[in-house]
């Protein structure tokens, strides 16, 4: 059999990701974490008399910290199964990629382990996040001049 | 290449695994279960380690021999440099052979060792197969706490060791013929959808094994293969009948008797090196030794996969060897 009759019969035998109610439930617990961290800002700017942009970088925090603990704890991971990227693409999917590295690697020592690990999944997104801002901050200044 | 045995008897197995297929279907045939993952050991890698030690203890109990009546231990895992298997060996200190064909390593440590008790060059021979989900997980694809999400045609990796003691003693399993399998690459490249890289190797060495030995596929009770998924096993059944004409009628998957796929959140089901022996050492032995099976073919398939080269862009090769076994 050529490889692409073969590929084909592969094709027919590969069930269909349910990709409208995964989506769904990503726009949902997206859309909630928004909502969430909205609410934190309002919360924190009235509580510490802060400006709300100030507000904001406490509320990214909050969302690490409690992203960090849950994986510790070893329920998050069920959660961002669940969620997806309603989970994954906030800072808890950050989060949860570095402190799941830190977890599976903290055996083999400080700096051969968790050092040389931990950014496993999260490196590419700060390398692409780096050059993404880069790239669009050039095209404001050019198209907008600033 | 296909060999057959006249003297070559799996006498005994042990079977050890982890929780999940403590939960399976399978769970009353296992000699032990644990309830967790580390089984006292520090490190995913170490708790292997342990399971090997401990299958190959629980073995020679059971066939009343200390370790230095054996004359060679064949064994292989997934981890890299095959490290589980290599420090269990070294706490047995018996003559040690290190295998690797991914899941394919069960039969091929049974060919080597049938061939070698054949041919009158041991008396003896034990065969370890082993995999640790956390292990597999952490080497082939993400950290265990990870929670990203995973396609339905991804595989479990069943956490256990599987155990056999061969000999010319004719008792238990008769190992009637096997078959060593070529490499084929079908093309796929999705490490996600293990049985569709390995249904090719194992519809080539199941034609191969049936053209050398002249046998129809109804000789056999049992056409076993291990470990396809459901997706894979369907694949294979279309691609046997289309290809060669075969239509697989006794045939199942151990992939899908190892877990309760409704409840267990396996995916396709069961893969790894454990998989296709602990259900073959366990249930079908039972199941042949009651005479429900007379004549079994086991076809471990395996996907010689390497994230390096995947992440290349390169296909992934496979393989599949068989074996044949006859109730006595």
């Amino acid at each position: 059999m050529e490889k692409n009759r073969y590929l084909d019969l592969v094709r027919k035998h590969t069930p269909k990701e349910d990709r409208l109610k995964n989506g769904t439930i990503a726009f949902l617990i997206g859309g909630l974490m928004g909502l969430l961290a909205e609410v934190l800002i309002e919360i924190y700017s009235y509580i510490l008399d802060i400006p709300t942009k100030e507000a904001s970088t406490f509320v990214i925090i909050t969302l690490i910290f409690f992203g960090c603990l849950f994986t510790c704890l070893g329920f998050f991971d069920k959660w961002v199964h669940f969620a997806r990227c309603g989970l994954i693409i906030p800072i808890t999917g950050f989060a949860h990629s570095m402190q799941s590295a830190a977890l599976e690697y903290k055996k083999e020592g400080l700096v051969t382990g968790i050092g040389a690990n931990m950014f496993k999944l999260a490196g590419t997104v700060i390398i692409f996040g780096v050059v993404s801002a880069y790239t669009f901050g050039l095209l404001r200044l050019i198209i907008m001049g600033g | 290449m296909t060999f057959s045995y006249d003297n070559v008897y799996i006498n005994e197995t042990s079977t050890i695994t982890g929780p999940y297929e403590k939960n399976g279907p399978l769970n009353h045939y296992f000699d032990k279960s644990y309830d967790d993952l580390y089984f006292g050991a520090k490190t995913w890698e170490q708790a292997e380690t342990k399971l090997i030690e401990e299958s190959v203890d629980i073995l020679l109990d059971k066939i009343n021999k200390t370790k230095d009546l054996i004359n060679v231990h064949i064994g292989g895992d997934l981890s890299n440099q095959i490290s589980s298997t290599n420090y269990a060996a070294s706490y047995f200190s018996i003559p040690f052979l290190g295998i690797y064909n991914a899941c394919a390593s069960s039969c091929e440590s049974l060919i080597i060792a049938s061939t070698l008790i054949e041919k009158g060059f041991v008396k003896n021979a034990i065969c370890t197969s082993s995999s640790h989900n956390n292990a597999a997980e952490k080497q082939f694809r993400y950290p265990v706490e990870y929670g990203g999400p995973k396609r339905k045609t991804t595989t479990f990796t069943t956490t256990g060791c599987a155990s056999a003691y061969l000999s010319y003693d004719k008792k238990g399993i008769k190992i009637e013929s096997s078959t060593i399998g070529k490499v084929v690459d079908s093309g796929t490249s999705d490490v996600y959808h293990m049985g569709a890289v390995m249904s090719k190797a194992a519809a080539d060495t199941i034609k191969k094994h049936l053209k050398d030995l002249k046998r129809d596929i109804n000789y056999y009770d049992l056409v076993l293969t291990g470990d396809l998924g459901i997706y894979g096993k369907e694949i294979l059944k279309e691609y046997m009948d289309i290809e060669y004409g075969i239509e697989l009628n006794n045939y199942d998957d151990t992939a899908c008797m190892i877990f309760d796929r409704e409840k267990q959140p396996v995916y396709a089901g069961g893969s790894g090196v454990s998989c296709a022996p602990l259900v073959t050492y366990s249930y079908i032995f039972e199941k042949m030794k009651k005479g429900k099976y007379k004549k079994v073919l086991l076809v471990a398939t395996g996907a010689l996969m390497s994230p390096t080269n995947v992440n290349q862009k390169q296909t992934i090769p496979a393989i599949a060897h068989a074996v044949s076994l006859e109730a006595i």
